[in-house]
């Protein structure tokens, strides 16, 4: 049962990461929501995407014990094998068993001024089970924050930053096109919705991924910078620097990988782009770092 | 460091460890001569005058702080009273691979000749074997436990503060007042109190001795040195030789010295455990560093050379050696001096200072193996004590480990000592508390917690030898319920706790009464004004700890069992059972899920904590409170130092996957890989465990560099290690190193020398280790984030 006394809402997701250090202050557990409405070319989460719980074999594990022969590429297939080499990715979880989960870690919190962070996937996605989790975490007393790729309602992202102490927004591209080439999707609606939040949150940090060949050409930070400098919420902004860690990843789902032979941006790159934000008023970070 | 301590540093680092035979000569003649003509305190007593009368004198070049053990750095003695050496034990220690201690051919020949044929029999050891009844043998043959005192001296203390504010002169004021209080009509001890009260005194005076033939011996050398700056330190030597240990020192230089001296006292009276250290240094320090700095007479680069000379001399002191089997056995050089920074004071306030940070300066400056170094962290410990710590820690020395400040007072109020007390004590050897100056807390050695389980899984037998060790307690092909188990498990570990005990009882009166402390018990309130030895209750807390090992693995253990024998039903007990006898023999698929698919102890898995908890809530009231034989007390403590890999090798495979005779889980950490979870789960699943009724647990964790880059990894570590310590976590310590680093050490170490890794609760050189322990320090679980 929730706080209000309302049944526990159900949620999808595919990890809860305890000592997470990249999202949001201080020592953090970051629930990761599976499903997303996006399809980011480099997304470093790429089970995350879908909405169904996926099965993976991670190879190194595997003793080749012969288990799992002859079952089904089902939830019986991961209980056969004795050395976790086949995983099911996603479960289903209340929200009740979430802040159980969650709540374990919050001496740290209380310490290093932490607490949780929602992200994904995409949380909007799972509005009534992502608003009862941040609501009870509210009454709890923990700080929350809302990592979002802001394609969603606008209602439900207004409501769930209305909860939040912290919205990290994504900003990928701003060129309409370019945006739905490489993530599935127009930037339309997430502008919109990232300007209406401006005017009611105080604590946004923006972060742009900086994946090179795709989003780090000049005209397009500078636009990025200008659209973001006139955003009033916003108070930092994040660069993250492409990595390639999501290769494997998308190996071990069988999918293929379209930035193979992408290099990661050196840090003096990444120095320099962070001063055309800077040049606009903008506190900004290298791989979120301060 | 400047050039002297520069020098002096690659000395110690360059000497190379050496068994030396003065001692035993001296100590075999003095014994010949004088045996059955004085009380054994007496006795003890003039056998320590003799040695600091004849002992060879050392000074080296450019020393500041003055005194060796024996007659050279790293010349390391015998004590052939307590343990005497056999010519196949130093033969091996000779040219065993690890540790190992040069022994000259006119040793063995001495030995041979004169201490050999005297002390065989007669030797403490021998005589403590002689009576130990048959099972404690068997036991300890087994691997179920270990004993500390069978060729060591109780030991395992810590000097407070009251050597800088009085001399000796004073002390044996006091004891001619405790002598002059004597009740020889109503006190039928009052002639052994005598007897022990002078034996005090003359320890005294021959400690006085040593110094002032150290005093002769710098004259000596200033008369011939040609430099006239090192002749003027020579004869300043001279002058603090002559002033300290006899009266109180006025002076930084001189307060590290009368430490020294008391230090080489402790330490040639008798091979106590963990050495000696001086407890709260920067506290002690700190009037002689603030007065020093007033008049002009010390600067701060003055101080900091002087702590590295006194740094320095730890260093020369490589642990006594020992004998039997444990002389193949790697073992280690350091002798576990462990200096206490920070901390409270008495009045409970914060008791950090500037020479804090001096002396976490001089820490990573010279990162020497001795002496080991720690803070204290109170809640009052300033952030930026803490955060200065965790940067040395940062570099992957190993030290200083990290204290709960706060809850090793409420381990001591526990234990009903006064809250002053509580807060002048602190931690030494490896994790353990006690209230310095005033307390003999004594280790009695490890016990093997796996084993017994291990024994009630096969009605008491050893599989190993087919022996019947324990009681019998019956065949687990009969067992319907884990409770059986349980039940099994604790008649076993009851049965072992009461044998360990009932030996220690015998070891400790042996102790009280055959091998008395004099000087040791000077140092130690209330020895003095109760006319007691150390050794015998004269201090005035005494508390004897049995230290628990492997609390991990039979944590893993009984969950994998209930798991998978009582609620899934997978195989049968028996099954198991001949599966591990067996050793996992064309069950790999098994093992893999008792590795993989169980609760493991350090995820924050209440399946798996639980059965921590209960685990130690047994052994708490199977030991706690039951009384030893000088009044006072024992204690769980959960510390392994090195027989974590011990105590593994005499273990079948057992059910949490680990194969036979790999090593068990160490201290409260988590089986080596188990933790899946991270730290903060880790640090969860320690704290369930209620470490304020333990003298001392121990929690070792691995970070890669890459997690503590910046002034935010530090932050991390800060917050770690503060959550932790609010949630009444005792201790804990980090390693920080990559695996890859481990692995080119043990590829070439000959240009891995130095690395230095936290082992358990001391810090050791890697390459030093054996092979084993190399493996284990590099499987144990590296906390780092983007790790699979």
């Amino acid at each position: 049962m929730s706080a209000f006394g309302q049944p526990s809402e159900l949620g999808r997701i595919f990890n809860v990461q305890r000592f997470s250090l990249q999202d949001g202050p201080g020592l953090r557990t970051t629930v990761f929501l599976k499903g997303c409405p996006l399809a980011c070319a480099w997304c470093h989460n790429p089970e995350s995407q879908s909405a169904e719980p996926e099965l993976v074999k991670v190879e190194g594990r595997c003793i080749a014990c012969g288990s799992c022969h002859g079952l089904d590429e089902s939830a019986a297939c991961v209980d056969a094998c004795p050395t976790g080499a086949q995983q099911l990715l996603g479960r289903e979880v209340s929200s009740a068993e979430l802040m159980e989960e969650v709540l374990r870690d919050r001496p740290f919190f209380e310490q290093s001024g932490g607490g949780v962070t929602l992200s994904g996937g995409e949380p909007l996605l799972q509005p009534a089970f992502v608003l009862q989790v941040l609501a009870e975490l509210r009454r709890q007393g923990i700080h929350q924050a809302l990592d979002t790729c802001g394609l969603g309602h606008r209602e439900d992202l207004l409501a769930a930053a209305a909860l939040s102490d912290l919205v990290l927004f994504d900003l990928k591209h701003m060129d309409d096109g370019q945006h739905r080439a490489w993530t599935g999707a127009g930037n339309g609606a997430i502008l919109a919705n990232l300007e209406a939040l401006g005017q009611v949150h105080g604590q946004i940090w923006i972060r742009v991924p900086v994946i090179p060949g795709v989003n780090d050409d000049a005209a397009n930070l500078e636009a990025t910078a200008r659209f973001v400098a006139r955003i009033p919420g916003v108070r930092r902004l994040d660069l993250l620097p492409y990595h390639s860690t999501g290769a494997a990843k998308f190996r071990r789902l069988g999918r293929a990988y379209a930035l193979e032979q992408v290099p990661a941006p050196t840090p003096a790159r990444m120095a320099d782009l962070a001063g055309v934000f800077e040049a606009h008023g903008i506190t900004t970070t290298v791989g979120g770092h301060p | 460091m400047n050039e002297r301590t520069a020098r002096l540093r690659q000395e110690s680092l360059d000497a190379v460890p050496a068994l030396d035979p003065e001692r035993a000569l001296l100590m075999t003649a003095f014994y010949r001569e004088h045996l059955g003509k004085h009380p054994v305190s007496v006795l003890r007593a003039l056998a320590f005058l003799d040695l600091c009368q004849k002992k060879t004198v050392w000074i080296g070049p450019g020393e500041l702080i003055v005194g060796e053990r024996g007659p050279r750095p790293k010349a390391v003695p015998t004590y052939p009273e307590l343990t005497c050496h056999t010519v196949e034990d130093l033969r091996i220690l000779d040219t065993r691979p690890k540790t190992s201690y040069r022994v000259a051919e006119e040793m063995v020949a001495a030995y041979e000749r004169e201490v050999i044929p005297y002390w065989r029999g007669r030797s403490l050891r021998d005589q403590i074997f002689a009576v130990l009844p048959t099972d404690w043998h068997e036991a300890y043959e087994a691997g179920v436990f270990t004993e500390f005192m069978e060729q060591r001296a109780p030991g395992h203390t810590v000097l407070d503060g009251k050597i800088y504010g009085r001399g000796l002169r004073d002390f044996q004021a006091d004891i001619a007042a405790a002598k002059v209080a004597l009740d020889f009509e109503r006190d039928s001890e009052a002639e052994d109190k005598r007897a022990q009260l002078e034996a005090m005194a003359i320890s005294c005076e021959a400690l006085i001795l040593l110094a002032e033939r150290h005093a002769v011996e710098a004259e000596r050398q200033a008369e011939v040195e040609p430099d006239p700056l090192r002749a003027a330190e020579l004869r300043r030597i001279a002058e603090v030789c002559r002033r300290v240990p006899a009266q109180a020192p006025r002076d930084f230089q001189e307060a590290l010295q009368a430490y020294w001296f008391c230090h080489q006292g402790v330490i040639t009276e008798l091979n106590g455990w963990d050495a000696y250290s001086p407890g709260h240094l920067d506290q002690h320090l700190w009037p002689f560093y603030q007065r020093g700095l007033k008049e002009g007479s010390l600067t701060r680069e003055g101080a900091r050379e002087l702590l590295a000379c006194f740094f320095v001399k730890f260093n020369n002191h490589t642990s006594p050696s020992k004998v039997g089997v444990t002389a193949a056995e790697s073992g280690t050089y350091t002798d576990f001096a462990n200096l206490n920074l920070g901390g409270l004071l008495p009045d409970g306030s914060d008791g950090s200072n500037e020479l804090t940070d001096l002396l976490l300066e001089v820490i990573e400056e010279l990162h020497l193996l001795q002496p080991s170094s720690n803070v204290q962290v109170s809640r009052k410990t300033p952030d930026a004590i803490l955060k200065h710590a965790l940067k040395v820690i940062r570099n992957g020395y190993g030290f200083p480990s990290l204290f709960n400040a706060d809850a090793v007072v409420e381990e001591q109020l526990r234990q009903g000592k006064s809250l002053e007390d509580a807060r002048a004590g602190g931690c030494s050897g490896c994790v353990e508390v006690g209230a310095f100056g005033k307390e003999a807390y004594i280790l009695t050695g490890y016990f093997n917690l796996p084993k017994m389980l291990e024994l009630a899984l096969h009605d008491g037998l050893d599989p190993r030898t087919g022996r019947q060790l324990g009681p019998r307690t019956g065949d687990p092909a009969t067992f319907t319920s884990f409770e059986q188990v349980i039940a099994a498990f604790e008649v076993q570990t009851r049965h072992f706790l009461d044998l360990k005990i009932r030996g220690n009882q015998v070891i400790e009166r042996i102790y009280a009464t055959r091998m008395p402390a004099p000087f040791l018990s000077v140092l130690t309130d209330d020895c003095i004004k109760t006319g007691r030895d150390y050794n015998a209750g004269g201090a005035r807390y005494n508390n004897t700890f049995i230290q628990a090992v492997g609390i991990g693995s039979v944590t893993d253990s009984l969950a994998s069992l209930k798991q998978q024998v009582f609620e899934r039903k997978t195989l049968a007990l028996a099954e198991l059972v001949a599966v591990l006898d067996a050793d996992f023999q064309d069950q790999e698929p098994l093992r893999q899920r008792l590795l993989h698919k169980t609760p493991k102890y350090g995820n924050d898995d209440d399946a798996a904590d639980d059965l921590m908890v209960r685990v130690f809530r047994f052994l708490f009231e199977a030991i706690d409170g039951r009384p030893n034989g000088k009044g006072g007390a024992y204690r769980v403590e959960m510390l392994p130092t090195t027989c974590h890999v011990y105590f593994g090798s005499v273990c079948l495979a057992s059910a949490d996957g680990r194969r036979a005779g790999e090593p068990l889980s160490e201290g409260i950490s988590p089986v080596q890989g188990a933790d899946r979870h991270g730290p903060t789960a880790v640090l969860r699943s320690a704290a369930k465990m209620d470490h304020v009724k333990t003298g001392g647990t121990l929690l070792n964790m691995k970070f890669t560099p890459s997690l503590l880059e910046g002034e935010e990894g530090i932050d991390r570590l800060h917050h770690l290690v503060r959550t932790y310590f609010k949630l009444d976590g005792h201790h804990v310590q980090f390693n920080v190193v990559t695996a890859a680093k481990l692995r080119e050490a043990q590829a070439h170490p000959e240009k891995n020398r130095d690395l230095i890794v936290r082992v358990a609760g001391y810090s050791d050189y890697f390459c030093d280790l054996s092979l084993e322990l190399q493996e284990e320090i590099i499987r144990r679980t590296e906390h780092d984030t983007f790790a699979g």
